[in-house]
């Protein structure tokens, strides 16, 4: 089975090519069709995650070109954490799968859209499965390729057309980044094997500058990816797109891609400290920043973006503090609860048809599934002690003490009180307090959208267990391969309780109050509310200086070049005139020049060839 | 018998060729035109007849040939004469020269 195991990404792309070619036929039954592929996907990784239990890991590559004296090779690899990511990304694939059959219900087109999300899953799946760069790269364009679609899904809104081509040009300026950090490897080491390029930094074939260099480029790519700041704008924007995509990609497995990334070639970074320090700066700043704008928004799928912004900010500054089973654990869990969180709020707008949380209220005793769920996701990100979210948050605030920033562990401690806060302002703006909207209208969604929200509630509490002080460290012993000490910190829990307490406290005692913040009309609350004016910095500095240079191109290209191409097309036609008159129609002028020519050529070869002496 | 050298057999040909493409360049009346051209061929005849019995290897085969290209002149002369015969009921005329429908 595990040497069989690149057929796993395969069957969302045979899913994908049926559904492309034949989704008219099955029309609605498409949904049946993406799922049952999408599952036997994830019975393969969930075999293949069983197997590799015991098993180190598992390599196998084949040659693809030779390019000088350098081999280029392609092929996948099986290692702790690339096993994890499979079963992760399959796992809440299929939960989407299943759950947007229920959303997506009465959708024309639904079988385009499970095509993409069947391309979606393909890319991601060979993504994690990797085993070098460049075929890593490869994939990384296509996962965002599915993401710009599926973004787009609803492209006759102006927005969803936007925020498509947002999100693809917003990542790919950090894939600049990628692409040139990849690069300056393969100059380093003439390859693009992990193995290769981890051996050459331990033994200390590349210059330290350069090498902080690379990582710190290969750390754009995933900042990109992820929607760290400063490249963080198209995420938010991304909501645009149907819920269960916001679910899939946007929250649970493309975003984090990033920190796979970053964990993937975590040896790069661990040879350069300022490498480190910029991760983990960029990742503490961005998670108090995101959760900061978190709290005064008022779309609820918005929230959840910044929201996981924040938390993507989390497990890169545990990655820079050296925190690699925390930002893995972190991963894992908040894969799961905001997967959840994204599909409870699904099932919401799919019951109020309304986006804005100022406009809901009172659902707790009309949404009997969705509530409770949605409750036990806010309560695992909020990090209330027992559920998954507490365990990896203690985890990285654990690293981050460990490294002994302070500044970075009060981000860490902030951010953990923002997001208990501007969670549990929007679960009680949601559910609690008076119902705004018509009753009749409020309808509990099918089993099909609450069946897959249950089983990750499920693992939204138990997950966490995989690593806890008390039980075992089984996925850090797994991920790292050695039996990792794991210090107990019962004043660290305490702390991170307190601060989780205090911010739901917060979000209570406002929600009584009834002035739920945006009612708020000072100056810093306007900055927050409008992102701190980064969209409007980018639109006044970068996207108009582009406007200028490609207006300046396209009087360049309009007068310029096409002038030149004139000028040869008139000297063209010119010339073709004068020809087309030796075509008179006179049969005796042909014959005369054709016999003249004939002459001329027995003259010219009796000269040449010597016969007139 | 033998007095009769190559080089006149030769001559003729020459003066009847030229003959022949004079006229098929410079007439005007496409009958002339193709009397020119049976003109030129007959040439062609004389010099296949003198090299038949005057060339390096002596044989019949020059006055075969030269029988066959009789036969496959006088059909081209009667084509040709049946395409004057279909232009001339079209265009009335016969002058080649207003026969330039295929230019540009």
């Amino acid at each position: 089975m595990v040497d069989n195991a690149w057929l796993i990404p395969l069957f969302p792309l045979a899913s994908f090519f049926l559904l492309l070619l034949f989704g008219k036929r099955f029309g609605s039954r498409s949904a049946e069709v993406g799922s049952l592929f999408t599952f036997v996907s994830f019975i393969c990784a969930a075999v293949v995650f069983t197997k590799s239990l015991h098993e180190s890991s598992y390599k196998q590559t084949f040659n693809w070109l030779t390019v000088g004296d350098a081999q280029i090779t392609v092929g996948f690899e099986l290692n702790p954490l690339n096993v994890l990511m499979l079963v992760l990304v399959s796992f809440i694939s299929f939960l989407v799968h299943m759950y947007s059959k229920g959303y997506m219900n009465g959708e024309k087109r639904i079988s385009i859209f499970y095509a993409y999300l069947g391309l979606f899953t393909f890319a991601m799946l060979a993504l994690v499965m990797s085993p070098n760069l460049l075929q890593l790269y490869i994939f990384w364009e296509l996962v965002g390729l599915g993401s710009f679609l599926l973004i787009g899904f609803y492209f006759h809104k102006q927005e969803a057309k936007r925020a498509a081509k947002k999100a693809f040009i917003m990542t790919r300026i950090g894939d600049m980044g990628l692409l040139i950090g990849m690069i300056l490897l393969f100059w380093q080491t003439r390859s693009f094997e992990y193995s290769v390029i981890f051996q050459a930094v331990e033994a200390g074939d590349i210059s330290q500058s350069l090498l902080t260099f690379i990582a710190i480029m290969i750390f754009v790519g995933a900042v990109g990816k992820s929607g760290q700041f400063p490249l963080h704008t198209w995420l938010p924007d991304a909501m645009e797109g149907p819920t269960p995509v916001s679910a899939l990609i946007h929250a649970a497995t493309m975003v984090a891609a990033g920190v796979y990334l970053v964990a993937a070639t975590y040896p790069l970074f661990q040879a350069s400290e300022v490498a480190l320090l910029v991760v983990a700066v960029t990742g503490g700043l961005t998670a108090l920043f995101a959760a900061s704008i978190a709290v005064v928004q008022t779309d609820v799928k918005r929230v959840l973006a910044y929201s996981t912004m924040s938390q993507l900010g989390f497990m890169f500054l545990a990655l820079g503090t050296a925190g690699y089973v925390a930002a893995v654990f972190h991963l894992v869990t908040h894969a799961f609860f905001k997967a959840l969180l994204f599909l409870a709020a699904g099932s919401v707008i799919h019951a109020v048809h309304t986006q804005n949380i100022e406009k809901m209220g009172g659902l707790w005793k009309k949404l009997r599934w969705t509530g409770p769920l949605f409750l036990i996701g806010t309560l695992a990100i909020s990090g209330v002690p027992l559920l998954s979210g507490f365990f990896s948050k203690e985890e990285i605030l654990l690293s981050v003490w460990d490294n002994g920033n302070y500044f970075l562990f009060t981000l860490a401690l902030l951010t953990s009180l923002l997001t208990a806060f501007y969670m549990f302002r929007l679960f009680f703006s949601i559910f609690g307090g008076e119902e705004k909207t018509p009753i009749h209208a409020v309808k509990e969604s099918p089993m099909i959208m609450w069946l897959p929200m249950i089983i990750l509630a499920v693992f939204s509490i138990g997950i966490g267990y995989v690593q806890t002080p008390w039980f075992g460290t089984f996925l850090g012993d797994w991920l790292t391969n050695e039996n990792s000490h794991h210090e107990f910190s019962l004043w660290l829990m305490l702390i991170a309780t307190i601060v989780s307490g205090i911010g739901i406290g917060i979000a209570y005692i406002l929600h009584r109050k009834s002035s739920l913040l945006t009612e708020g009309k000072s100056s810093a609350y306007r900055v927050v509310a409008n992102k701190y004016y980064i969209d409007e910095l980018y639109e006044r500095t970068m996207i108009v200086s582009t406007k200028a240079v490609s207006r300046s191109l396209v009087y360049i290209e309009r007068y310029v070049i096409d002038g030149f191409l004139l000028v040869v097309i008139r000297i063209t036609r010119m010339f073709a005139k004068k020809a087309t008159k030796l075509q008179s129609g006179q049969v005796q002028q042909y014959g005369a020049i054709a016999f003249l020519s004939l002459a001329v050529l027995v003259v010219v070869y009796l000269v040449a060839g010597g016969y007139l002496r | 018998m033998t007095s009769v050298p190559l080089s006149a057999y030769l001559v003729l040909a020459l003066i009847l060729f030229c003959i022949g493409l004079y006229g098929a360049l410079t007439k005007r009346n496409t009958v002339i035109v193709l009397i020119s051209i049976e003109l030129m061929l007959n040439a062609v005849n004389i010099n296949l007849v003198a090299f038949s019995k005057f060339g390096m290897t002596p044989a019949i085969t020059g006055q075969v040939f030269s029988l066959f290209t009789m036969t496959i002149a006088a059909a081209e002369a009667a084509v040709g004469l049946a395409i004057l015969m279909a232009l001339y009921r079209n265009r009335k005329t016969v002058h080649i020269d207003e026969m330039n429908t295929m230019k540009h």
